[in-house]
This record gives structure tokens, sequence and C-alpha cells, in this order.
């Protein structure tokens, strides 16, 4: 009989291979997915039972975990929490946004960069602790950013957002309306769900993070897009003389639905200086300037400042913006002055200042500065990326002057600052509803040597009348403020 | 039934020494993770470490000088796994314990002491394992009786679908686990005497020498009862054991392979008639396939498995540490699903050392089936043997998600007084055989002895 028992211990070495070469294979090659899973608590019970590092605004963190004596030892809290909540996003049980989420592995000390610190951690016997994200905020511009947005009274929206220009480093990002983070960091799990569901039903939608997920028409903020694709051409320069008049009929259309007026701004009548298209926003210029270079002229330079593109990393989910493809003519000449389908969110339209500022090169924008480990010393730093070049220098020098001139004696007046040349541009997009519209504003400075572009966007001001509603007199003074914060801090 | 090793010369040596000497280290498992436990959960060395570690340490020293005394050569190395498999139970269960305010480890301390006195009762009292072939019908019946108790009403009870468990009084017992071992004498007793006919008489179909039906027609008829009655009470791990337990004797005592193949077919044929006709068969393999898309769902959740899959990930390589993982989230984590507490806490390498610590009984109960001299010892550890590697596989791979989850217990690991004690008294078995195995023949050593004197006393004739 030992000869079946021989085959029989094979069979059963088999048996035991598999069992040990199943359980490899689960807990070695497939555990990172199934720690990943959304389902799997253990990780997030974890993670509220360990130090969960800080998120840095300069030396002033934003959200950090206190000890806490409850069913986990720590509890995060979120001191600024309606400022910076678009930022951090917040760490629930059930979800995480924001940085909270795009760097969760540094956060919980689980990132590569950290090892050491880890290995160390490990030989000493201490209690692991996560490395901390220090962000490119700047705190005095997130600030004018968020009380200008509040300023604006109850039920406004809207969102800003502030540049680098030679870096792409975000310096403010603002979103109105916010929320409070730490309500959704509690440990009281049961309300967290129920404040949770309250607020995605919120009118004003607090949890959308304006500034890179809403996307509307940019409106005239988008001529400085056509100025440097005209420019860019070759056609036109800045002492060029543009078509101007009180109304242009777009091309292959009749009627009032092709006609395009400038709303009783002063664009006089033939040929205008390009100064004075862009100092009194001239929709009528603008329209014919693009229907005269082109649909995919005015698409290659609005790719090049983002448009089209995924472009941010550090916050997620970015909603891309959008210059549509194939444009007719008369599409063509609508969406030369920001209408049609074009759509920006405001990250995209401080890129557009910020590319202009930065001599036509646009900068990959990023809002995590750098790691620090958990003793907070500094990992290396993010490298500042060229995203694009979208325009020479020597058009961005052009577009700056327009720019200038628009904030010296246009449209764009409310940011100036004595002493400091601004550049600028209004926009007040049609919302092709009853709507009122929505005010937009984009600016840097100084003009020479530019260290901040900003962009504000202001999607509802129930609290101003329907006619004040301008990018000029809502959008300026809280563009100014920041550039104020950043210029002369 | 080849006698190769007392033919060469070969003798076997007793090897208690080094019994001893692994059970220390055995004990230093159980005790050192149970210290661990207090040291993860609390913070601080169980007060009653020395009272625990003595009580342990005299279960298993008594439990060696028994074998010392009544079974002298038997394999060593046996004991000592099973102790540190018992001890690691017992520790993990009183983790368990710990965060759930349950008091298991207690309870399955005084089974294990049981085990350990029925382990020593089976050495003392049975000195020859062929006595146990005198009850080969004896035992089939009392299997199908224990089997059959479960059904009986007032003391029969249905726990999570099956209904395996019987309650008397304060205890309740899973008679199962006895009905195992029980089996196993049967099945070596019949085909033992009738091997010869099972394998010679008959007519040969395709393949197979299929034996005459008086032959066959007694097991046969014991194990169809034993699985129909395991099919009425839903507990598919039961039935696929006796079933390979079944084949496993079978195909060792007629020598035969086609028994395997034609038991192989059957075996597919019954699993996909299974998936087919029976709900709670198809909801398991379902599961199995898609762990996740059942995690929520209201009956026949995954939950159970994902759980354990998520915490034995969640243990990676090395394990969170005793009492610092999160295994009470697997509802019986102290029982089915203990290699899922082991993986999380002790991770890849304790679940991989637990693994290799049921493969080496397997293979020491398969060799002392080898080396026994008569055929009946080599079918019982032979059918032990298989019963055991059977048993581990399915719980383990059930757990892990490798074959559909079916309930049994993880021997000496898991919570389960039947099944804690019906493991001792295999060991104990096992170790009477690899002891009549081991040991030297007397009666030669005898002769040659009688004859050396014939020749200094009678004048050589040639």
């Amino acid at each position: 009989m030992n000869k079946p028992i021989r085959t029989l211990s094979l069979f059963c070495l088999l048996l035991f291979l598999a069992l040990l070469g199943r359980a490899t294979y689960l807990q070695y090659y497939e555990a990172e997915s199934l720690n990943a899973r959304p389902e799997n608590r253990r990780v997030i019970e974890a993670a509220y039972s360990a130090e969960r590092g800080a998120i840095l605004v300069g030396r002033t963190p934003i959200a950090e975990s206190k000890p806490s004596n409850d069913r986990y030892k720590f509890q995060r809290t979120y001191p600024q929490p309606n400022m910076y909540a678009p930022i951090t996003g917040y760490f629930s049980y059930y979800s995480q946004t924001g940085v909270e989420h795009s760097e969760n592995a540094v956060l919980s000390g689980d990132d590569s960069r950290l090892f050491v610190t880890r290995l160390v951690d490990l030989l000493s016997n201490s209690t692991p602790k996560g490395g901390g994200v220090q962000l490119t905020i700047n705190a005095a511009a997130q600030a004018a950013a968020f009380n200008g947005l509040k300023n604006l009274g109850p039920g406004a929206e809207g969102s800003v957002v502030a540049i680098n220009p030679s870096t792409g480093a975000i310096l403010a990002m603002a979103s109105y309306p916010s929320y409070d983070p730490n309500q959704l960091a509690s440990h009281d799990f049961k309300s967290v769900a129920e404040r949770q569901q309250q607020l995605e039903g919120a009118p004003g939608s607090p949890m959308v993070n304006r500034a890179i997920q809403t996307r509307l028409f940019p409106g005239s903020t988008f001529k400085v897009v056509t100025a440097a694709a005209a420019i860019e051409s070759g056609k036109y320069s800045y002492d060029s003389q543009v078509p101007g008049g009180p109304s242009y009929q777009l091309p292959q259309t009749s009627g009032s639905t092709g006609l395009v007026d400038n709303e009783g701004r002063d664009c006089g009548s033939g040929k205008i200086s390009f100064s004075q298209a862009m100092e009194n926003s001239c929709n009528t210029s603008f329209a014919h300037l693009a229907v005269n270079i082109g649909a995919d002229q005015l698409r290659k330079t609005a790719e090049g400042f983002g448009f089209n593109q995924h472009y941010l990393d550090d916050l997620g989910p970015q909603v891309t913006s959008v210059f549509p493809q194939n444009l007719n003519p008369p599409q063509t000449g609508q969406a030369g002055f920001g209408q049609f389908d074009v759509q920006a969110t405001p990250l995209q339209m401080a890129m557009v200042a910020a590319g202009i500022a930065n001599g036509g090169v646009v900068m990959k924008p990023y809002v995590v500065d750098g790691v620090l480990t958990p003793a907070l010393e500094p990992l290396p730093r993010t490298n500042p990326e060229e995203l694009s070049q979208a325009v020479s220098a020597n058009t961005a020098d052009q577009v700056t002057k327009l720019m200038v001139d628009t904030v010296r004696s246009g449209t764009a007046y409310p940011a100036a600052i004595p002493g400091v040349d601004v550049a600028g541009k209004t926009g007040t997009a049609q919302t092709g509803t009853s709507e009122p519209p929505y005010a937009w504003f984009i600016s840097f400075a100084p003009a020479a040597d530019p260290k901040v572009a900003v962009a504000v966007m202001i999607q509802k001001a129930p609290g101003v009348e329907r006619g004040e509603i301008a990018g000029g007199t809502l959008g300026g003074p809280i563009a100014k403020a920041i550039m104020e914060a950043v210029i002369h801090p | 039934m080849s006698q190769t090793g007392a033919l060469m010369g070969f003798v076997h040596r007793r090897r208690r020494g080094a019994e001893l000497f692994l059970l220390v280290l055995a004990l230093a498992v159980g005790v050192g993770a149970y210290a661990a436990v207090g040291l993860g959960v609390d913070q601080e060395v169980p007060a009653n470490l020395f009272g625990y570690g003595g009580w342990l340490a005299a279960l298993l020293v008594g439990a060696h000088v028994v074998v010392r005394f009544a079974a002298p050569y038997a394999d060593p190395v046996l004991l000592p796994i099973v102790a540190a498999l018992n001890g690691l139970g017992l520790a993990v269960i009183h983790r368990l314990d710990l965060s759930d305010n349950t008091s298991f480890a207690r309870q399955q301390l005084t089974w294990m002491t049981l085990g350990v006195l029925l382990f020593a009762a089976t050495l003392l009292l049975i000195r020859d394992h062929r006595v146990l072939q005198r009850f080969t019908y004896t035992s089939g019946l009392a299997a199908i009786l224990l089997l059959l108790l479960p059904m009986a009403p007032g003391i029969g009870t249905t726990i999570n679908g099956a209904r395996i468990w019987i309650h008397l009084g304060p205890f309740s017992f899973q008679p199962g686990e006895v009905a195992k071992v029980l089996l196993v004498i049967a099945f070596a007793g019949y085909l033992v005497l009738h091997r010869d006919a099972l394998a010679l008489a008959g007519r040969r179909v395709l393949f197979l020498d299929l034996p005459r039906g008086r032959d066959l027609g007694p097991i046969l008829a014991m194990w169809m009862v034993s699985l129909g009655i395991l099919v009425f009470q839903h507990d598919l791990g039961s039935s696929l054991l006796f079933f390979g337990l079944f084949l496993i004797t079978l195909y060792v005592a007629t020598e035969r392979p086609g028994w395997l193949v034609l038991g192989g077919l059957m075996f597919l044929l019954g699993a996909v008639a299974a998936n087919h006709f029976l709900g709670h068969v198809a909801t398991r393999v379902n599961i199995w396939l898609h762990p996740f898309q059942y995690y929520d769902a209201a009956s026949g959740s995954s939950y159970q498995l994902v759980e354990g899959l998520f915490g034995m990930a969640w243990g990676g390589m090395v394990g969170r540490g005793l009492g610092l993982g999160d295994p009470t989230r697997i509802p019986y984590a102290h029982s089915d699903f203990i290699i899922a507490s082991i993986g999380e806490e002790l991770g890849l390498t304790g679940v991989i050392a637990v693994i290799v610590l049921y493969g080496l009984i397997v293979e020491r109960a398969l060799r002392a089936a080898l080396v026994c001299r008569d055929g009946f010892g080599k079918l019982v550890a032979t059918g032990l043997a298989g019963v055991f590697a059977l048993q581990v596989f399915v719980v383990i791979g059930g757990v892990l998600n490798l074959i559909p989850l079916t309930g049994l217990t993880t021997p000496f690991l898991s919570y389960g007084g039947s099944s804690l004690v019906a493991n001792w008294v295999i060991v104990g078995l096992l170790l009477r055989i690899s002891d009549q195995a081991r040991r030297p023949l007397p009666s030669l050593e005898q002769d040659d002895r009688e004859s050396d004197n014939e020749a200094t006393q009678v004048v050589k004739l040639g």
C-alpha cells in the first residue's frame, strides 16, 4: 500500500503549496489593491488612530491632528475651516477630498519619501507620525480672496485664484460659499453622514471647489486670449488700428441673432486703436478680430494657455476648460469675446493672466510646495514646470501694455494700485438665461515684473443690483486687495 | 506491508529528549503569544501569565510523560507541533476575547485539558491500534448515529443554517467531529479485510476493475448514509471531507488509481449539481467568484469573507502585531476565520508558519503510515492524514478565497470543544500507530539470541 500513500503525500503537498501560494499572493501582491478598496474600513480606522501630518500655510497649520479621548486617538481639526476648505478638503470616515486626498500617502506617513523617518520610528519604537504638507498659499492673499467674496453679501457665489506667474505656485484659491470640514471630520459618524448629505444638497453647492470645478463663459476676459492670438498671428500689433463701430454683423448671419453690440461703450466707428478696443472692451472689435485670424489660430493660443488640457495634479477632480473644435466663422466671432461654447474655470483664467505676465510661458499650477518630515524638516520641494509657451515674449509684452491701459484708463480701473503698474481685464459674461451675468476680472502686477496674477469670478451676487454687476466694479477691488497683499506684505 | 526497516537492521531511535526540547519551544510559542497579546492590547504583561503558562506547561509535560511511558517510540515531532498550534490558537482567541468581552479562551483551555486527558487515555487504553479493527462495524454504526443526532428534535440546533450541533444541558457539541474519527476506523477496518476482493474480484469496465456488489455494498451504503445526512444538514465542508476520506482510503487499500478518476468525476458532477440545485451552494460559489459584489448584500453577504481578506491584506508581510490589528471586524474571527485573524496580526509570516505546521502534521502522519507494518494501521494513519489535510485545505482555502467558503473548524486553532477534543484523539491515535511502526521487532531479536545461545550449547552441525 506504500505506493498510493506516496502518491497521496504528493497530492497533499500540492494542496499545501496551493495554500501557501494563495496566501502569499493575497498578503503580498494583492494587499495594496485590497487596502485601497473603498469598502475597506481598516485603513481609515488606522488613519483615525494615527497622528496624521499637518497641512501648513507658511508656518501655520490649516489642518492638524490633535489628541482625542474618544474611540480614536486623534481628531483632525481645521483652525480656519471655511477659508481653506476648497484646498484642504476634508478627512471624514467615509471619504477624503482636496489635499487630504491627493497627499494622503504623505499625511498618513506611507509615502516612500518618508521611508527613513518610518524606519527610525520603527527602531526607536516611537509611534509613527505622518509627514507634513507645505502649501504654496500666501496667507494674506488667501484672506483677501476669501473675505472679498464673503463681503459680497449673503447668497454670493464666486471664486478667486491667484498664481505666482513665474512658477505656477498657487498663492490663493478661494471658493464661496464654503463649508466647515471640522463637521465632516468628527468622530460622531452619524452626524457626519447627516451633515454630508445636507451639504451635498445645500444651496450654492458649498462643497464644490469653484476654482477648479466650475466652468463658465469667461466673457470679455477671454479677449486677452483673442488679443494675444491676434498679435501672435502677425496681422496686428499694439499700435494697430482694429475694426471698431457700435455693432458688427457676424459673417453668414443676418438679423439680430448674429448682431454683436457693445452695450453702449464707446467703440468709435470704422477703425479704432487696439488700446481703445481693449479699454472699452469692444465686443465688435474682438468678434471681428477673431473672425479675421480664424478659429484655428484662436484655438491654438487658447490651448497654449491650458484650455482643453488637464494640468492640476495636487487637487482634484479638475474640470477641463473648453475651447470648442471646428468652429464656423460666426461661432468664432462669438468665441472671440468669450461666449458661444468657450468655458473656463477661474484657475484657467488666472493662468491666462499668469501666462501673459510670464512672457507667454504658462507654468504648470501647483499648490503643494513640498513635503515635510513629521518633525517638519523640509524634504526636496516641488520644481516649477513649464506647461507650454502660449505666445511669444514679444506678444506677451504688447498684450501687457493693452491690459495696463485698460486699468489706467479703461473698464478695469477699480484694480489700480497707486505707484504700481497693474495689468487687468474685466469680463461680464451673459449667462444665456434670465439670470444676472457673471462678473469676471483678471489682472497681474507689477506689470514690469509680475509677482502675482489673479482671476476673480463672481457667479451670483444677490446683494448687488443687476445693473451694478460688472467685472470691474465687483471683481476689481477683490483682485486689487489680493495683489496688494502679495506685493506689499 | 514491507518490513524493510527492520530487515535492513535499522532501528528507530526513541527521540523522547528531542520531543521534550521541541515541546519547550512550543510552550514558548503559546506563552509568548499570550504575553504579546497582553502587551498589545493592554500594554502590560498579563497578570496571570505564570498561572496560565504553568497550566499549559503542566498539560504538555503530562502529555509528554504519558507518551514517554505508553508510546516510547512514537513520532517526536507531532506532539510539539500540535502543542504550538493549540497554544497559538488559545492566545489568538484570548486576544479576541479582550476586544469582544467574551471568555472563549477560558472555555477553550478547559476543552484543551479534556483533549489532553483523552489523548492520554487513547495512548494508555489502546496499547495496540489493531484492537480497533474489532470495532469496524460498531464504529460505523456509531458514526452514523452521531451524525443523525443533530436531526433529533429537542437536542439538535441549527446554527448559521447548518444543523450540526446538539445541546445537552449547558454543553453544545458537534458530533460530526467525533464521527470523523469513527468513520476513519470503520473505513480502514472494512477495507483492510476486503481490499483483495475489492481490487481483484469483479469485472473490468473501461479503465476500472469494478468490484462485486457484495464487497462494495456495505462501505458504499455507509458512505451514502453519512453523505445524505450531511446534505440534509447543510454541512458542505464535512460532506466534502467524508467524500475525500472515502476516496483516499479506497485508493490506498485497493492501489487502483481508477478510483481517484471515478471519484474525481463524481465530485465534479456532485459539485455542478449542488451548484445548480442547492441555493446555499450557489450563493457560496457566487461569493467566491465575485466577493466584492456581495459585500453589502442583505442575505448571502460576503461581508465575513471580504473582511477576512481585508484583514489579511492589512496584515501584509509581518502583520500588525498581536492585539494591534482589527480582527474583531470579522464575524466568527475566533472560529472558522481564525486564520484571517492570524493573517492580520501575525502577517503572511504567521500564516505560512501555521500552514507549514499543518503540512508537517500530515507529513508525519503519512510517514507513520509508510513505516507501519500492518494494513489496518496504514489505512487509519493515511485516513487521518487525508482528513486532516483536506480539512485544513478546505477551511484555509475558503478563508483565502482560493475555493468557495465552507464552514469547518481550523484544527487546534479554532474555538470549538468537539473539534479540539477530536483532534487530540486523532493525534493520540497517530502517535500510537507511529509507536507501533517505529518500535523494533522484539520477536526477531529474541530469535537471533536464542539461536546464538543454541550455537554455544550444541555442537555445530554445519
